[in-house]
């Protein structure tokens, strides 16, 4: 009974905070970094000498996140997919300032992806580059651009190829994009989403996928999938940042400014390159070149005028994805 | 030349073999497959792994945290669905008939939408946001929403095993009791309870298995911090999506043992209070 009554009493105390000494930071961030920040989070608890930090982490759809945090998740850092979700939560939950990107080094990218296709072993379709995924009845998946930030970039890496092709142009781009979404059955809300539709329930012939979670499919499931790199593709900045309003909140902002700038050290590097993230130190870089491929890379600052304008004309309520995207038919 | 009469209550041999196989069947294929798939897949790298994932921190915190979240829903919902039931069966007010159908909206909202409310309520964005923000109190994304939202989606399960069960039994024992100078609070606790006491019992028992499995309001709410919010429902999915297949596995078949004990229990007590509770389904 005392137990119960204990219990109705913490029900109660609905104010209650953790008052320990040990700093917790609250790292919310996209789908597929799970095992990445899960290995970078152990490597600066054990570097970081001024308090004892625990990081505890959520993921989910990028898109999705923000609104989360938007809505009051108490993320100290957010590491998200791309820079317009940030912008997004600066911008809607004036938790940030809007000049956030210029405040670490590489847009405040400390590694960089791109996206690349994921078949099924012997790629039985042949499929090779991007004008393979709109033939017959090949079925691609992907997740949701409106919730998932690698399904954004999956977007626009198609929008650039159709683009640059020899004789395209804006409108032939959209037909592509277009026609390649009819080819899709179904969209997750976020990049492991898809990538569980695709290896474990087995549906589609090719997965369009961030860089490195294809290559983290190879290493959970070897044998059974493999990689294929377009001739184009677009050069993915999942950016991070410290969230100013919560960080002073919980005054935790030594810490969470710590951790972001040990996301650019030569350890941390060395970490984000051995989970399948490219890598911005060169010298690392150059270390494990033979597991990125270099291939020609949109921008999205150079080819799409920056994400404020690209999310608004591509994504937003509306916008072109809106136009395009139509269930069933 | 007689006529052969078929008994009218008596079917052919043939049709009740074809309805009861069908039956079995029908559960065989929908309900018992998938749940020995859940322990086998559970088992598929041996009791060792199985038994791995139960010790590991982030399961035993999602653990506490769904017994936690039921352990403060249920308590409420059943002092909410007695005083409901009490209400509805002894008195005779305005808007009676509003207030059940009020007690059965959560039954006919979807979880989603029931997370999306508290969203809307205590989200930064929020009507109450932004001041509950500036005090520090967090609901969303922590125990308090989680709770909330367990507590909407089970609110009528305790209520809704009473009302016909009270009803039922009329007013004559307590009106007795009254005459007989007994308080209103005596009369509860000597003629009320002990007369509800197994249907109760059964309310609370349904309450608390749905407290433990309520996947989709708790998601809206939760935040999905690994360790510190996440339930056990989300927990398996967590599990699964981190390429973990036998941990995921092996928390849902921890989730579907508690089911199961559940489901023993609510036998027992049918079995055991089978009049009683027959007055219920009459309705």
């Amino acid at each position: 009974m005392k137990r119960i009554l204990s219990l109705l009493a913490a029900a109660g105390l609905f104010c209650a905070t953790a008052a320990q000494a040990d700093v917790t930071l609250l790292n919310v961030s996209y789908d597929p970094t799970r095992e990445l920040y899960k290995d970078l989070g152990t490597a600066f608890a054990a570097s970081y000498k001024a308090d004892k930090v625990t990081i505890n982490t959520s993921n989910g759809g990028s898109g999705a996140q923000a609104r989360a945090v938007i809505d009051g998740l108490q993320a100290d850092v957010l590491t998200l997919a791309l820079a317009a979700d940030i912008d997004a939560v600066s911008k809607n939950g004036k938790l940030l300032p809007t000049d956030w990107q210029k405040r670490l080094p590489d847009n405040s990218a400390p590694y960089t992806s791109t996206i690349v296709f994921l078949v099924r072993k012997g790629n039985p379709w042949k499929i090779k580059d991007w004008n393979d995924l709109v033939k017959g009845g090949i079925q691609v998946i992907t997740p949701n651009p409106k919730t998932s930030g690698g399904a954004r970039w999956a977007y626009l890496a198609a929008w650039a190829y159709a683009e640059k092709a020899p004789g395209g142009n804006a409108q032939k781009a959209k037909d592509f994009v277009a026609n390649l979404y009819k080819h899709v059955p179904v969209l997750d809300t976020g990049a492991r989403g898809s990538t569980t539709t695709f290896t474990k329930r087995g549906i589609g012939d090719v997965l369009l996928s961030w860089e490195n979670e294809a290559h983290l499919a190879l290493k959970e499931t070897p044998g059974e999938y493999e990689i294929v790199y377009p001739s184009h593709s677009i050069l993915a900045e999942p950016p991070v940042a410290v969230v100013d309003r919560n960080v002073d909140r919980h005054k935790t902002r030594a810490a969470a400014e710590a951790f972001v700038k040990f996301l650019y050290t030569p350890q941390a590097q060395e970490i984000e390159a051995r989970n399948f993230y490219r890598p911005r130190n060169q010298e690392i870089a150059a270390k494990y070149k033979n597991q990125f491929p270099n291939i020609p890379l949109a921008t999205i600052d150079g080819d799409f005028g920056g994400w404020i304008k690209a999310q608004a004309s591509h994504f937003g309520d509306g916008g072109i994805f809106d136009q395009i995207y139509q269930p069933g038919k | 030349m007689t006529a052969k009469f078929r008994k009218p209550t008596e079917d052919p041999i043939w049709l009740k073999a074809l309805l009861g196989g069908l039956a079995f069947g029908f559960i065989a294929v929908l309900l018992l497959l998938p749940l020995v798939l859940v322990f086998k897949e559970a088992l598929a790298h041996g009791l060792s792994a199985f038994w791995a994932t139960m010790t590991e921190p982030d399961t035993l915190a999602a653990v506490r945290l769904s017994l936690t979240a039921a352990a403060i829903a249920v308590p409420l919902n059943t002092v909410f669905g007695i005083s409901a039931a009490w209400a509805i069966a002894k008195f005779d007010f305005k808007g009676k008939t509003f207030l059940v159908t009020l007690i059965d909206l959560p039954f006919s909202v979807s979880p989603v939408v029931s997370g999306l409310i508290y969203v809307l309520v205590f989200g930064a964005q929020g009507w109450f946001g932004a001041s509950l923000a500036d005090h520090n109190v967090r609901i969303l994304f922590a125990l308090p929403g989680i709770v909330l939202a367990t507590i909407f989606v089970t609110f009528p399960f305790v209520a809704r095993e009473l009302i016909p069960l009270m009803v039922d039994q009329g007013r004559d024992e307590e009106e007795a009791a009254a005459t007989l100078g007994a308080t209103g609070f005596q009369t509860f606790l000597r003629v009320t309870l002990p007369n509800i006491k197994w249907g109760l019992l059964y309310g609370i028992l349904l309450c608390n298995a749905r407290a433990l499995g309520e996947f989709g309001a708790v998601s809206v709410v939760s935040g999905h911090i690994r360790g510190v919010t996440n339930t056990m429902p989300l927990h398996v999915e967590l599990l699964y999506n981190n390429y973990d297949y036998v941990g995921a596995f092996a928390v849902a078949a921890l989730l579907a043992m508690l089911g199961l004990v559940t489901l023993v229990l609510k036998s027992l007590l049918e079995w055991r209070y089978a009049g009683e509770l027959a007055a219920m389904h009459r309705h």
